[in-house]
C-alpha cells in the first residue's frame, strides 16, 4: 500500500488527511495523481491547481517518480512558514 | 541544532551557546514574530501546521547546504509550530563564524530557504475571529534567484 497525505488547504478541501492505495494501481507519481483526480469534481479541481506540491517520502519532488509499496506521497500548497 | 516546538525560545541562551567556541568572531540571529497586519488583514494570532519528519529533514538540508557554502562554526534553527499570538516569536536563526560577511549571507540564506521550502503552513486569524490560510508570496520564491 501506499500511504497518501493532505496538508493545510488541501487536506481542508478534500475532507480528508490521510489514505492508503493499492501499490499495484498506483506504480507511479503521475498515475497516483490522476486516480485521485478521477474520485469526483472536487478532487479533481482541488488536484489540479498549478500551485500544487508533492513529496515523496519527505522530499520534494517535480517530475513523475516510480512508487513502491511502503512509500509515502503527500500533497500541499506552497509553504507559508518562517 | 534545530528544534521544531511548541514551547517559546529564549534569545540569550541561543546566543550564549553560538558563542562558546573561542574560534568564533560573529553572531547574527534573526528573529521571526507574529506581526499584527498581513496581506491588508489586521491579524489577532496564527496557527503553524507543519509535516512532522519532513519539517525536520528539509531544515537539516537547508542548513548543510549553508555550511557546504560557508564556514559555519555554529548554526540555531528553532521553527516554532501551533497556536502562537501577536508579537510572539515564530522563527529563530543564529549563525557563528569567524568572520560577519559569513554570518550576514549564512542567516539569508537558511531564511529564504526555510520560506519556500520548509513544509510549515500559516493560518491566520484575524480581528473578527476569522481564519483563513496564508497565500504564499512570489518574492519569497524570487528571493532565491540571488543563491543560484
Amino acid at each position: 500500500m501506499i500511504k497518501v497525505l493532505f496538508f493545510a488547504q488541501i487536506r481542508d478541501q478534500l475532507g480528508l488527511s490521510e489514505l492508503q492505495l493499492p501499490s499495484a494501481e498506483n506504480n507511479d507519481l503521475t498515475t497516483l495523481l490522476e486516480n485521485l483526480k478521477l474520485r469526483d469534481n472536487n478532487w479533481l479541481s482541488v488536484l489540479s491547481k498549478g500551485s500544487l506540491m508533492v513529496a515523496v517520502n519527505q522530499t520534494m519532488q517535480a517530475d513523475n517518480v516510480v512508487l513502491c509499496s511502503g512509500d509515502e506521497v503527500a500533497f500541499f500548497p506552497p509553504v507559508t512558514g518562517g | 541544532m534545530i528544534r521544531v516546538q511548541t514551547e517559546d525560545f529564549n534569545q540569550q541562551r541561543e546566543y550564549d551557546c553560538l558563542r562558546e567556541q573561542s574560534s568564533v568572531g560573529a553572531v547574527v540571529t534573526f528573529t521571526g514574530l507574529v506581526r499584527d497586519m498581513n496581506q491588508g488583514e489586521q491579524v489577532a494570532g496564527l496557527t503553524l501546521e507543519h509535516y512532522p519528519g519532513m519539517t525536520e529533514k528539509s531544515l537539516a538540508q537547508i542548513v548543510l547546504q549553508a555550511k557546504q557554502r560557508w564556514n559555519i562554526l555554529a548554526c540555531t534553527l528553532i521553527h516554532r509550530v501551533g497556536e502562537l499570538t501577536l508579537s510572539e516569536q515564530i522563527v529563530f536563526v543564529g549563525i557563528a563564524t569567524a568572520h560577519r560577511k559569513d554570518a550576514f549571507a549564512a542567516c539569508e540564506y537558511i531564511m529564504d530557504y526555510l520560506k519556500t521550502q520548509a513544509p510549515f503552513w500559516k493560518k491566520e486569524c484575524n480581528s473578527q475571529g476569522i481564519s483563513y490560510w496564508v497565500d504564499a508570496r512570489e518574492s519569497d520564491n524570487s528571493a532565491l534567484d540571488k543563491w543560484s
